[in-house]
């Protein structure tokens, strides 16, 4: 069910009404029921996966805490008896017994989203008879949801959080309708502070909640989806569509992946926010980062916070990386030796999240360059600060200016892995920006034959200056919260303008193709 | 909480309002390119929707007959309902419809889109639907008529198919926003230009000449109606050259009327006889006729409806003939212009 559907405007408004009245008292368990019918409205199959999946973090999480629990019980009646040796031996045997139920439920897990997402489409380049069974084998949302419980388990076995008892409200958390198919990747501490709660109906933030949802409509079917058909005519036709194309595809590539993005998780907040229950900001205008470290804490931040949570710092504190980096302090110096092993543990990160986007070398690519670009500029820190202070360029607007483009640059270069089958042709078309000598293509109106005419470009065009003048605002603070305090007319003519602007120049309907949301396929 | 209440009130309205207006914008009028998508709606605007004969159909029926003529020649009083590509489905609803304003005494059907077991363009289902007023039988008729791709929804608040014309708006859409354009006189859509017929393309073998089971259901549910409301059915077949009316057609259908004791005209066998001449009766090499064709063909139809049927003349109701010379002058007038547009 596409979240721009009327499909799924209508099952909105339906538990909407049922949540704030026959279900007041039970509206966990009506958002359960809703998240798996809409789960199963994808394919029923699906929620064999994901109740597996639900299983087994439940009965991990149970057995780690139980585990954890019956220790301290049993230290405490004999605490007076057992020497500090015995403890410590004993409570290693305790963690090792939790860690077994961990790793177990991982290797579980993450096998299934191996085996299907990696494993399965090997499989189908040998057996082409399989490619039926695409829709079926491979659930909707997986990496998310499976990031999500993971994280969930591995919480609790680190004692962040308590084991939930409470098998439906276990699932909910993992199956959480809105966030299922694009995140954000909630922890479990976060989300479950309000998902589980009694929320009674309250106008105001039901409105800005309806207001954050139209905004990312605004996003998704007013630009990204504009700008949609132009992508996917040059990334389509790589041999054909070449130099000054590729030049326009990096720029509208960019534009339509923030758009898409940001107004999917624009769309999840507002539905939470409707709710009354909250979801975690993904994004913190990313495109305005001067440096590509601050880039990837302000994109997609729930995904980045997960593999530094759960993979950069149990590698880097991880026995192996101790005793390698000992090794390495005595054999390159205390400086590049004490930096060497957290580059060895980013390099493991930035590996599993390409891995995590894809299959394809592409995705390997893609995250190993910017582990390399991420690298590079730690090591660049230094000079390049010094070099900053020396020349008082720190504060200057210009130089500001100046490493928010190189940064946007940056991005969207590697976002041209995003684009291409394989990593040949991603390197193939951007070099032909540089030899094939036919930017004019990018003013003759060659452009307009691709699917977006010149009445799309403008509106396109001023659509991101509203999403730019927007960013720009919010850097002063909450431009909702601004509206939120407006008198009610000024309220009202932001909604029924945002409404109407969405109504009739909105990529929907008849004419158009319904893309689902980028993140989706990742 | 009463503050409240008005507030929302207030907006709703507004929102309704600029739905509407933008949804007036925004739809097709119809008014100077393709002008079949304001057929449908004309007849809600007759002041007397008393018609003895009604016919059903696609261009078929609204271009090859006059029901003008019919008056002149016989004081038959007449409209078409018919729309391009108008599916049976469509006709049946149709139908169905006119009844709930009068019942009339001869229904005739143009067998034509007996060929088609679904619709085929969404863009002709829209011209045959979105003039229709809301009643069960549109209701009906949209769901029977929706394509794969289409949504209820979108015939209920049309905004949602057409917003995307807001690129390619003309003054024409300002212009008819509340006010519409006739293009018809009682359903029929004049021309009368003339283009020869010339040599008719081969007609392509088919792999299964068969009506298909939703089609014949649909021709089922129109008999039985007229049956119902004591209309006479009367099938016919319009004199199109193109496209092409196979043997193996024809055949189910003239089996079907003896089957159930319908009148079947198939005017391509009798075109000699209302005596149609397509190097000057068609204006577009025979897919269509022009003026003079369909006046030929009202004349001879006319007979057959007075004398085979029974349709009494109308031309003593003084009320009615009041109406059809208003409607008189308008077609004079068209025939005019049409001479000066074409150069006649």
């Amino acid at each position: 069910m596409l979240f721009t559907s009327y499909g799924f405007i209508g099952f909105l408004t339906v538990l909407f009404l049922l949540y704030y009245t026959v279900f007041r008292g039970n509206q966990w368990k009506l958002l359960l029921a809703f998240s798996y019918i809409f789960y199963a409205a994808a394919h029923p199959s699906y929620l064999a996966y994901i109740c597996f999946t639900t299983l087994t973090i439940y009965v991990a999480g149970l057995r780690i805490q139980g585990i954890g629990d019956d220790s301290k019980e049993y230290l405490a009646s004999v605490k007076d008896s057992i020497t500090k040796e015995d403890k410590k031996i004993y409570k290693t045997g305790v963690k090792r017994s939790q860690k077994k139920w961990l790793i177990s439920c991982l290797i579980v897990n993450f096998g299934i989203l191996i085996g299907v997402k990696y494993v399965f489409p090997v499989l189908l380049t040998f057996n082409a008879n399989l490619i039926p069974l695409m829709d079926i084998i491979i659930p909707l949302g997986i990496s998310f949801y499976t990031l999500q419980a993971a994280g969930y388990v591995i919480d609790v076995y680190r004692g962040t959080v308590p084991a939930e008892a409470n098998l439906g409200r276990l699932a909910l958390f993992v199956s959480f309708f809105p966030q299922l198919i694009q995140g954000p990747i909630s922890r479990f501490g976060d989300l479950s502070a309000t998902l589980y709660e009694k929320h009674e109906f309250n106008p105001g933030v039901f409105c800005a909640g309806i207001e954050r949802i139209m905004w990312g409509f605004f996003k998704k079917l007013v630009i990204a989806d504009r700008i949609g058909p132009l992508v996917a005519a040059i990334s389509g036709d790589p041999e054909k569509y070449r130099g000054g194309y590729v030049l326009a595809l990096l720029l509208l590539y960019t534009i339509q992946l923030y758009a898409d993005f940001t107004g999917g998780i624009d769309i999840v907040i507002g539905i939470g926010q409707s709710l009354g229950i909250t979801v975690r900001e993904n994004f913190n205008r990313p495109y305005f980062s001067k440096t590509l470290k601050e880039y990837w804490r302000r994109w997609h931040i729930t995904m980045c916070e997960w593999f530094r949570n759960y993979v950069f710092y149990p590698v880097s504190t991880s026995k192996a990386l101790q005793s390698f980096s000992k090794f390495s302090r005595k054999t390159f110096g205390d400086r590049a030796g004490k930096r060497i092993p957290v580059y060895l543990a980013s390099f493991i990160v930035w590996l599993l999240t390409g891995l995590w986007h894809g299959a394809g070398w592409n995705f390997i690519v893609w995250g190993l360059l910017n582990w390399f670009l991420l690298m590079m500029g730690e090591e660049l820190e230094g000079w390049s600060d010094g070099l900053e202070e020396k020349l008082h360029w720190r504060e200057k607007f210009a130089f500001k200016a100046f490493r928010v483009l190189r940064t946007f640059l940056l991005v969207m270069a590697l976002n041209l892995f995003d684009c291409y089958a394989t990593v040949g042709q991603t390197l193939g078309s951007f070099i032909s920006i540089f030899n094939t000598g036919n930017l004019s293509v990018l003013g003759d109106g060659s452009l307009f034959e691709l699917g977006m005419s010149p009445a799309d470009f403008v509106l396109a065009g001023i659509g991101v200056l509203v999403m730019l003048a927007v960013s720009l605002i919010q850097r002063k603070g909450s431009l909702r919260e601004r509206i939120a305090r407006s008198p009610f007319a000024a309220r009202s003519l932001v909604w029924i303008g945002l409404f109407m602007v969405i109504l009739i120049l909105g990529a929907y309907g008849i004419g158009y193709d319904a893309s689902q949301f980028i993140y989706n396929r990742f | 909480m009463k503050k409240r209440i008005v507030r929302i009130i207030i907006c709703i309205l507004v929102i309704v309002l600029l739905v509407d207006a933008a949804t007036r914008l925004l739809m097709p009028k119809y008014v100077s390119d393709v002008v079949e998508g304001n057929l449908i709606c004309e007849y809600y605007q007759e002041p007397n929707k008393d018609f003895d004969v009604v016919f059903f159909g696609d261009c078929e029926v609204y271009e090859n007959f006059s029901p003008m003529k019919m008056w002149q020649e016989y004081g038959i009083n007449s409209y078409i309902r018919g729309s391009a590509e108008q599916y049976i489905w469509q006709s049946y609803y149709l139908l169905e419809e006119t009844c709930s304003y009068h019942r009339p005494k001869v229904a005739v059907f143009n067998i034509q889109s007996l060929q088609f077991n679904e619709s085929q363009s969404e863009p002709y289902n829209r011209m045959t639907l979105d003039p229709m007023r809301w009643s069960a039988s549109k209701v009906n008729s949209i769901l029977a008529s929706m394509k794969e791709n289409e949504n209820f929804i979108d015939y209920i608040f049309p905004i949602l198919r057409f917003h995307s014309r807001w690129s390619e708006l003309k003054a024409e859409d300002v212009e008819y926003m509340y006010k519409s354009h006739t293009v018809s006189h009682n359903g029929y859509y004049m021309r009368i230009d003339v283009r020869p017929a010339g040599d008719i393309p081969a007609a392509k073998k088919l792999t299964d000449y068969s009506f298909g089971d939703k089609a014949w259901k649909y021709l089922d549910m129109m008999r039985e109606l007229c049956e119902r409301e004591g209309i006479k059915l009367v099938l016919v077949k319009a004199p199109s050259l193109f496209p092409h009316w196979y043997d193996e057609w024809d055949e189910q259908v003239t089996s079907y009327a003896e089957k159930y004791g319908l009148d079947y005209i198939n005017f391509l066998k009798v075109k000699d006889e209302v005596g149609l001449d397509f190097n000057t009766d068609t204006y577009d090499a025979g897919l269509h006729l022009n003026l003079s064709g369909a006046e030929k063909m009202a004349v001879y139809f006319g007979r057959y409806l007075k004398e085979k049927c029974g349709v009494p003349d109308r031309r003593e109701d003084s009320a009615l003939t009041g109406i059809w010379a208003q409607k008189e002058v308008l077609y004079n007038r068209e025939i005019e212009e049409q001479r000066i547009k074409y150069n006649l």
